[in-house]
This record gives structure tokens, C-alpha cells and sequence, in this order.
């Protein structure tokens, strides 16, 4: 089942049906072309291509094409032999450590490391000297070369294996290592070592054509194509195709074995072919164009951002409406999945094709985001926060040059003025010795560190709002509270404007004047975050709030959770999307969406006593 | 780049200098001791079998295999630090002087593959991972992938015959052997770059994908950066960090090629004379290509780990 579905792609077609040909080649070019390849025309020497002679013939004025064909054999024959001996010695060498016990395994492990470092063909050539010239000779030593990439991918993949538990259970039963190894260990490896094989025959063919070539392989009478080619170097000037009939014909067989892996790669899983996704274009449903509400910071209507899926968009966010006033603090709180990342993400203009933005307007910081050239003015006007300070920051550059960045590309800065404002704002955001620091690299500033370092970045310019995703997610308790005070202090200096996404109700409720709940992906309730614990009138919210233990909360019985799961944002409900847990919902609220009135989207609200 | 004041530096120093001596003394031991490791009687090999026994016995002594095994590796390396590689047996020169000749062709031809390879990769896999990303532009992706398998199934020494038989033989562009002139190298130093940009390039492609998607360059255009200053100041530098580890490997596999190409380019290289040395059963002479070759392997290997190290300065703390 599975191999018929390897075989229906693209790469697993091809490659199967030319290691066929390639193998039907080896097994019948002797029997089939043996005579003609070695039948001698002394009228016809060195003759060029023609209807009799394909690609000509050679200087005793045998058919290239039949020798090509009867070297398939040969040629396959010792790749294989080579790949068997080469695979052989990796799994032994590999399974040294297990075999041979600790201090010897690890003698041999860090042998088989300084061998890897050698190229391959360094290793052929030295083989080559101790087994001697000839076919004999290249397959020892093409096997032994390829010995140290095989024994160093049996010792990962058998170091991942021992580990399971059934393996110690075998070994406190007393099973002999051997037995361990050929019974449990090697069953378990056997899918990447046969492929990785797959792929090594392919280059080892290779390998074993260049050592033929240069005269280190087979020897005359017998040929492979190694042999062919190296017959027809010497002719390319009156007979090019001599030579590169057989080279062709390598590099085809080579692709046989490397494609066949690839394909049975895919098959098991290894390797790194992403799935497909459909990119799907579907009819865009127009947004009216509204102006923005005056007098704010950032205005938004009708946000709408979706995401292409297999299975059909996801609509994470279906119409978010709302502003933020200059200087005011707004929280947007929800579940995992509720679509307020996005819509922080859609806000900062950071989203980017295959995923759709649209809105009936979003003006932030006085610039339209729907024009074009708008972004980058933003530069100096808003500032963002993200949810993990360990990763958003630039590993390969020091901080201060980091921050010192913004300035110098919007505000056309000197370099040295920059870095100087970059340790003025990193003193602002309470780092100690910021000018030591301000040389560091990220990977040396701890996490609560690189949080104030990303607000004093977005501090660089000007901000008149402040985008926080989730801030204080990542940090431990003791620092959230440091980044949360830095947040409510710098908004005392600038009097910039705050939105801070968080699933944390009881941060959203200390920093912010006023707080919008989502629920998948609108906007279910807004009102003043003072009211949040006792005058939210959506189920939801009521929910939210009651699933936040505090203080007074009875801690012998289990925790108030939200009963069900969050919606599913490929299949949204027709009605309200919290309806089915909600414990209020009836049939009007599974059919009609409410719309949000009045600071709350339900149905229900005038019924739910405060 | 100022190297930071912390202990870091000399931790990595230490421990990859010894990493470097351990290989050394592998590759030093494992050339003495491939001329005993050859079955039968190497000089009889050498000479072939109607060889004078006396002219045998005469050239066992002068290599000095008659003494034990113990003191012969003695003397190998003794000889070894004063630079002394032995006499050739069939040219009857010092194995130094020819190598000494016939390196620099060999180092040229693999340092300019080399940049033309990276100087081709970088840019070629940066434009594709912009190209392709996130699904955009899928018949790019789809002839770049199968291009780049097909190109990288070719061995370099048969790209060598290709071009020969396209641009020398049929178009009298380039001359088809030789080393005489720029133009001579154009060939040789293309068959050796071309796999390898291929394959580079596909790396490049995909690190390049890999960071365009990470949180820092989300922070970058958060910056409001321009975007080529995003891809090439914020993105490039972290894939080429993780790109540069196999460009070694790249690299070292490069320095082996030359081999096969020079072969095919009748290129005056250590190439050319390894193969006859290998054929000829020259053992001196082959000990000491193989050492030479060895040597530039590992100093190329130990050159990528310094650079990686302070480009990305974590993978000088963290297990290298």
C-alpha cells in the first residue's frame, strides 16, 4: 500500500523505473549483447555513431552501445559488492559500544569520528595502495572507505534504539549482546540503513567509475563504464561520444539508486519533503473602506485574517473592530487559538502571503497599513514586544548594534551616535553596565533581560503605541512582574499607547484601562478592565474569569475549567461560536451569529444575572 | 571581529588544537603503516618480479624495512618533523621536491572551485529561498530541486568530459588539457565547482527558509527594516553559519577531487602523480601525497571551525 503510493509520485516513479531498467540491464546485457560487444570489425575502427553502431564503435571496432550495456553488469555487480562490505563494517563498527562494552566501544567511536573527516575517495586512493590496483582491489577499498559514514550513522540511530525500554529488558534478562543486536536492535534500524544504503550504492557507482577511469579499477579485458570512459578519453577529440556514452550511462544508473532512496525516504518518513499544501485561492468577500475613528492611536475594522490549510482556509480572525485612544491601555485576553496573536501580528503589519489580511480599515500610529509604503514608517512610531525574548533577537549579532539599528536606518544616525543611544536606552530599560552589555551577545543576556532590552529596542524611536504579545508568557513569575512595572513606567515617560495580548486575565486586568475578550477569532465582549471579575455579562468571559484561582479560591476542590474545546477554526459554527459549551446557548444561538452590542456579542447577555 | 575577554576562546582553542594533533597522528601513523599493511613484498611489487634479489634487498634497507617495526616509526617521524618525505623509488628524487612542484597547481585549482562554488551557491540559494518561500512560486522550486539532483548525480570528473567535449572540442573556447595561461583553468576549475554549488546551494535554500521563518527576523521587520538589509544582515549571516559546516565538508571533499579532474585535465597536479605513483607502486611517493593531501584536509577542516566559531560565538561553548 504504501509502495504504491511511493511509486506514484514523481521522484519514486522515475526512480524505481530506471533501477529497473538498469537492473534489466545487468541481468540480461551479457546474455543479450555479450557476441556483439565482443565481436571485432577491423573495417570499422573508431567509427563514429550510426544507424548500426548507436554511439560507434571502439579502436578493435566493437558496438559502444552493446559494451555500455554489457558493463551494466559488471558495474552494478561491484557497486553492490562494495556497498555490502562498506554496510557490513559500519553496523560491526557501529555496534562496537554495545558489543565491546563502554571503554573500548568509545575507543572505536571516536576512531570512526577522525576517519569521517577524511573525504571518501582520500580514503579510496589509500585503500587502494594497501589492497593493490585491479577490480579486487577497488572493491576492498571502496568498501572500507565507505565504512566510516555507515558506522557513524549505525551508532546514532543504534544510540537512540538502546535507550528504549525493551532493549534494557532483554539485556536484564540476561540475552547475550549478539543476540540483543541481531534480534531487537538491528529489526529496529533496519528501515534508514537500507535506505541510506540505497543512496550509497548510487555513489559508490560513482566512486567505482572514477577509480576504473583512472586505471586504478577494473583492468583490461574486463570493463565497466569507469573502464569505457577512460578507453574514450583519449578519442574525445575524433569520438566524444565514446566517452560520454558510458558517463551517461553512470549518471543514470546513479540516479537509479539515489532516487530510490530518496523515494523510500519519503515512505518511512526520513526525509525532509514538506506535504504539500494546497495553496487555495478563493473568492475574496470585498471589504467596505471606512475611515478611522479620530482621535486614536490605532483603529481597526472588520480585521479578517486567514490562513490557507489543507483542509480549507482557517478564518483565525472573522472581523475584529475596535481602537485604542492615545495613550490608553487596551487588553485583548482569550485561549490559546482565539485568533489575539494574529490580530496583533495583522496590527504590527507583520503578516506575509500565503496568510490574508484584510479590513474595512487599520490605520496604527496614523498610517494606513492597507497603502503601500506605510510600514516603514512605522519604524520609529510603534513599538512591538514579543511573546519569547530568546528567540527574538539575533543570535549571530551583539544587542547594541541591534537597537543601535532602528536609529541608524530611520533616523539616519551615525554609527557611533546609534550605539550611544542604545546604551542610553538600554540604561532606561535598567540593565546594569549597559555599555559592557551593549557589546554582548543575545545568548549571554538571561531571559528577563532580553525582554527589557526588546522594549528598550522598540524605545529607540518614538513609539505612540506599543504592541505586547504575551510579554510575560515565557518569563518565571518574579520577572514578569519587573517587565510588567518597566511596561506601566515607560508609558508614564512617553505616553505612548499600550495593547497587550495575554491569556493571563489577572495581567490584563493590573496594567490595562480596558479589556476585549476573544473567542474564535471576534471580539465577544469589551468593557473596562475594573469590570472584567464582576460585570462581565458573555458566558465566555464569566467563564474565563472563574477558571483564574485566586486568593479566596477552595483549593480542596479541583480547579473551575472550561468544559469542551476551544472551535475549531476550519469549521466555525453558523451561530455563536461558544455555543456549544455554553451552558446558556439554544437553538437561536446555534443558528444566528450575535453581533457584539453594546460591549457584549450574545444572545443571551440581558438573561445573565451580574 | 574583537575577540571577546571571557575564558571561552581559550576553552575552544585547546580543545580543538587537540583534536587537530589526535587526527594528525591518525593520518601520520596510518601513511607508515600502509606500506606494511600491503600484502606480500612491497619492494618486490615496486620492482616487479625480474628484480635482481640483491637490487631488492639494496632498496629494502635504503627505505629501512629491515629494521623493527618500532624503530622504522621512529625514524618515519623523525624525518617527518624535519621534513623529509623519503626518495622516490622510480624517479629516485626526494618525494618532497616533487610535491613541493606540484602542489600549488593542485591548491589553485581547489581554492577557486571553491570561491566560485560558495560565490555561486550563496546568492543562487538565497534568491531561490525568497523565490520559494512559504509555498510561493512552486515550478521555480519544482526546476531547481530536479535540476540541482541531476547536477549533483554528475561526478565531477565526468562534468570534466562534458565540457571538454562542449566548449573545447566543439567550440574551441577553451583549450581541452594543459595548464598554460588563465584559460586553462577555466574548465578544470568549473568541472570541480559545479557539484558542489549545486549541493550548496541547496543548503543555502533551505537554512535560508529555515531562518526566514525564526522570531528574530520576525523582529527584524518589526524594525521596519529594508528588506534586503532583513535577508542579508539579519537572515544570511545565521544560514551561512549552519551552510559553512558542510562547505567544509565541501571543501575537504574538493581537495580530493581534484584527483579525478586533474586526471581528465592532464592537470600537473599532485593529482596526476598519485595515480601513477598508485599504479607504479611508488610507496614513498604515495606516503607522502597521501600525508599532504591529508594535511590540507584536516587545516581546511580546523580553518571551518575557527570561522563558524566566531561567526556564531555559541558553538565555541557549547560540545563541538
Amino acid at each position: 500500500m504504501r509502495a504504491a503510493r511511493v511509486l506514484l509520485r514523481p521522484v519514486g516513479f522515475a526512480g524505481f523505473g530506471l533501477l529497473t531498467l538498469v537492473l534489466l540491464a545487468a541481468a540480461f546485457g551479457p546474455v543479450l549483447w555479450g557476441g556483439r560487444a565482443a565481436a571485432v570489425d577491423t573495417g570499422n575502427l573508431l567509427a563514429g555513431p550510426s544507424a548500426e553502431h548507436w554511439i560507434g564503435t571502439d579502436n578493435l571496432g566493437r558496438d559502444l552501445f552493446a559494451r555500455v550495456l554489457v558493463a551494466a553488469r559488471l558495474s552494478i555487480l561491484l557497486a553492490v559488492a562494495a556497498t555490502a562490505i562498506s554496510l557490513l563494517l559500519g553496523i560491526l563498527l557501529g555496534a562496537a559500544p554495545m558489543l565491546l562494552g563502554r571503554r573500548l566501544g568509545r575507543l572505536v567511536t571516536s576512531a570512526v569520528n577522525v576517519l569521517v573527516a577524511f573525504p571518501g575517495l582520500l580514503l579510496v586512493l589509500f585503500f587502494a595502495v594497501v589492497f593493490g590496483v585491479g577490480a579486487r582491489g577497488a572493491v576492498l577499498a571502496v568498501g572500507v572507505a565507505g565504512a566510516p559514514a555507515f558506522a557513524r550513522l549505525c551508532h546514532t540511530l543504534m544510540a537512540a534504539v538502546s535507550e528504549r525500554d525493551y532493549i534494557a529488558v532483554a539485556r536484564i534478562a540476561g540475552v547475550s549482546r549478539i543476540r540483543v543486536l541481531l534480534r531487537h536492535v538491528l529489526p529496529n534500524v533496519a528501515e534508514p540503513l537500507v535506505v541510506n544504503a540505497t543512496m550509497a550504492a548510487g555513489g559508490v557507482l560513482l566512486t567505482f567509475a572514477g577509480l576504473s577511469f583512472l586505471g586504478l579499477g577494473v583492468q583490461a579485458p574486463s570493463y565497466d563504464w569507469g573502464k569505457l570512459m577512460q578507453d574514450g578519453l583519449n578519442g574525445i577529440y575524433v569520438h566524444p561520444l565514446a566517452a560520454l556514452g558510458p558517463g551517461i550511462a553512470v549518471v543514470l544508473a546513479g540516479l537509479a539508486f539515489n532516487l530510490t532512496g530518496e523515494a523510500f525516504a519519503a515512505m518511512f518518513g526520513l526525509g525532509d519533503s514538506p506535504g504539500r499544501s494546497r495553496s487555495l485561492e478563493e473568492p475574496r468577500e470585498p471589504v467596505a473602506a471606512t475611515p478611522a475613528v479620530p482621535g486614536t492611536v490605532l483603529s481597526v475594522e472588520g480585521l479578517r485574517v486567514t490562513i490557507p490549510g489543507p483542509a480549507g482556509p482557517i478564518r483565525a480572525v472573522r472581523g475584529v473592530t475596535f481602537s485604542v485612544s492615545d495613550g490608553e491601555a487596551v487588553g485583548v485576553v482569550g485561549e490559546s487559538g482565539s485568533g489575539k496573536s494574529l490580530t496583533a501580528l495583522a496590527l504590527a503589519g507583520l503578516i506575509e502571503p500565503p496568510v490574508r489580511v484584510e479590513a474595512g480599515h487599520l490605520v496604527v500610529a496614523g498610517e494606513d497599513l492597507m497603502a503601500a509604503g506605510a510600514h516603514r514608517r512605522l519604524g520609529t512610531s510603534l513599538a512591538i514586544v514579543f511573546q519569547d525574548p530568546m528567540t527574538s533577537f539575533n543570535p549571530a549579532h551583539r544587542v547594541g548594534p541591534q537597537l543601535a539599528e532602528v536609529s541608524r536606518f530611520h533616523q539616519r544616525i551615525g554609527r557611533r551616535a546609534a550605539l550611544a543611544r542604545a546604551v542610553d536606552r538600554l540604561r532606561a530599560v535598567r540593565i546594569r553596565e549597559p555599555e559592557r552589555r551593549a557589546r554582548q551577545y543575545p545568548f549571554e543576556f538571561s531571559g528577563g533581560m532580553r525582554q527589557r532590552a526588546m522594549i528598550g529596542m522598540g524605545l529607540m524611536g518614538d513609539p505612540r503605541l506599543i504592541i505586547a504579545d504575551e510579554p510575560t508568557t515565557a518569563l518565571d513569575v518574579t520577572v514578569q512582574r519587573q517587565v510588567l512595572e518597566l511596561l506601566a513606567e515607560v508609558r508614564r515617560d512617553t505616553g505612548a499607547a499600550l495593547l497587550l495580548i495575554s491569556h493571563d486575565v489577572s495581567v490584563v486586568t493590573d496594567v490595562c484601562d480596558r479589556v476585549l475578550v476573544m473567542y474564535a477569532g471576534r471580539v465577544v465582549e469589551e468593557l473596562p478592565a475594573k469590570d472584567l471579575r464582576t460585570l462581565a455579562r458573555h458566558p465566555y468571559t464569566r467563564a474565563l474569569v472563574a477558571a483564574v484561582p485566586d486568593m479566596d479560591t477552595d483549593l480542596s476542590r479541583p480547579l473551575a475549567v472550561i468544559p469542551g474545546l476551544p472551535a475549531d477554526p476550519v469549521h466555525v459554527p453558523a451561530g455563536c461560536a461558544f455555543a456549544p459549551r455554553c451552558p446558556l446557548a439554544d437553538d437561536h444561538c446555534r443558528a444566528v451569529a450575535p453581533a457584539l452590542v453594546a460591549g457584549v456579542a450574545c444572545h443571551k447577555a440581558t438573561e445573565v444575572p451580574v | 571581529m574583537k575577540i571577546p575577554t571571557s575564558g571561552r576562546w581559550p576553552r575552544f582553542a585547546l580543545r580543538r588544537a587537540a583534536r587537530l594533533l589526535v587526527s594528525l597522528w591518525v593520518l601520520v601513523t596510518a601513511a607508515f603503516l600502509m606500506i606494511h599493511l600491503v600484502p606480500g613484498d612491497p619492494v618486490r611489487a615496486a620492482l616487479g618480479p625480474t628484480a635482481p634479489a640483491d637490487l631488492v634487498l639494496a632498496r629494502k634497507q635504503e627505505l629501512g624495512l629491515l629494521e623493527p617495526l618500532w624503530r622504522q616509526y621512529v625514524t618515519f617521524l623523525r624525518h617527518l618533523l624535519s621534513g623529509e618525505l623519503g626518495v622516490s623509488i622510480s624517479s629516485r628524487l626526494p618525494v618532497g621536491e616533487t610535491i613541493a612542484q606540484r602542489l600549488p597547481a593542485t591548491a589553485q585549482l581547489a581554492v577557486a572551485a571553491f570561491l566560485l562554488a560558495v560565490a555561486v551557491a550563496v546568492p543562487v540559494g538565497v534568491a531561490m529561498a525568497t523565490l520559494t518561500r512559504r509555498g510561493r512560486g512552486r515550478r521555480v522550486e519544482l526546476a531547481f530541486t530536479s535540476t540541482n539532483v541531476v547536477i549533483g548525480a554528475i561526478p565531477d570528473f565526468l562534468l570534466g568530459v562534458g565540457l571538454v567535449y562542449l566548449l573545447a572540442v566543439q567550440t574551441h573556447l577553451f583549450p581541452v588539457a594543459g595548464r598554460d595561461g588563465l584559460d586553462s583553468y577555466v574548465l578544470p576549475v568549473l568541472a570541480l565547482a559545479i557539484g558542489p554549488a549545486a549541493v550548496l546551494s541547496r543548503i543555502v535554500r533551505v537554512e535560508m527558509l529555515a531562518v526566514l521563518e525564526t522570531d528574530y527576523v520576525r523582529t527584524a521587520r518589526a524594525k521596519r527594516l529594508a528588506s534586503l538589509r532583513v535577508h542579508l544582515v539579519h537572515a544570511l549571516p545565521n544560514a551561512v553559519t549552519a551552510t559553512l559546516t558542510l562547505g567544509g565538508l565541501l571543501l575537504s571533499s574538493l581537495v580530493a577531487g581534484t584527483v579525478l579532474v586533474e586526471n581528465v585535465f592532464a592537470w600537473p597536479g599532485l593529482g596526476s602523480s598519485i595515480v601513477s605513483s598508485i599504479v607504479a607502486k611508488d610507496y614513498p611517493m604515495v606516503q607522502g601525497t597521501v600525508l599532504v593531501y591529508g594535511v590540507g584536509v584536516l587545516l581546511v577542516n580546523t580553518l571551518v571551525d575557527v570561522v563558524l566559531a566566531l561567526l556564531d560565538p555559541r558553538s565555541a561553548i557549547g560540545e563541538s
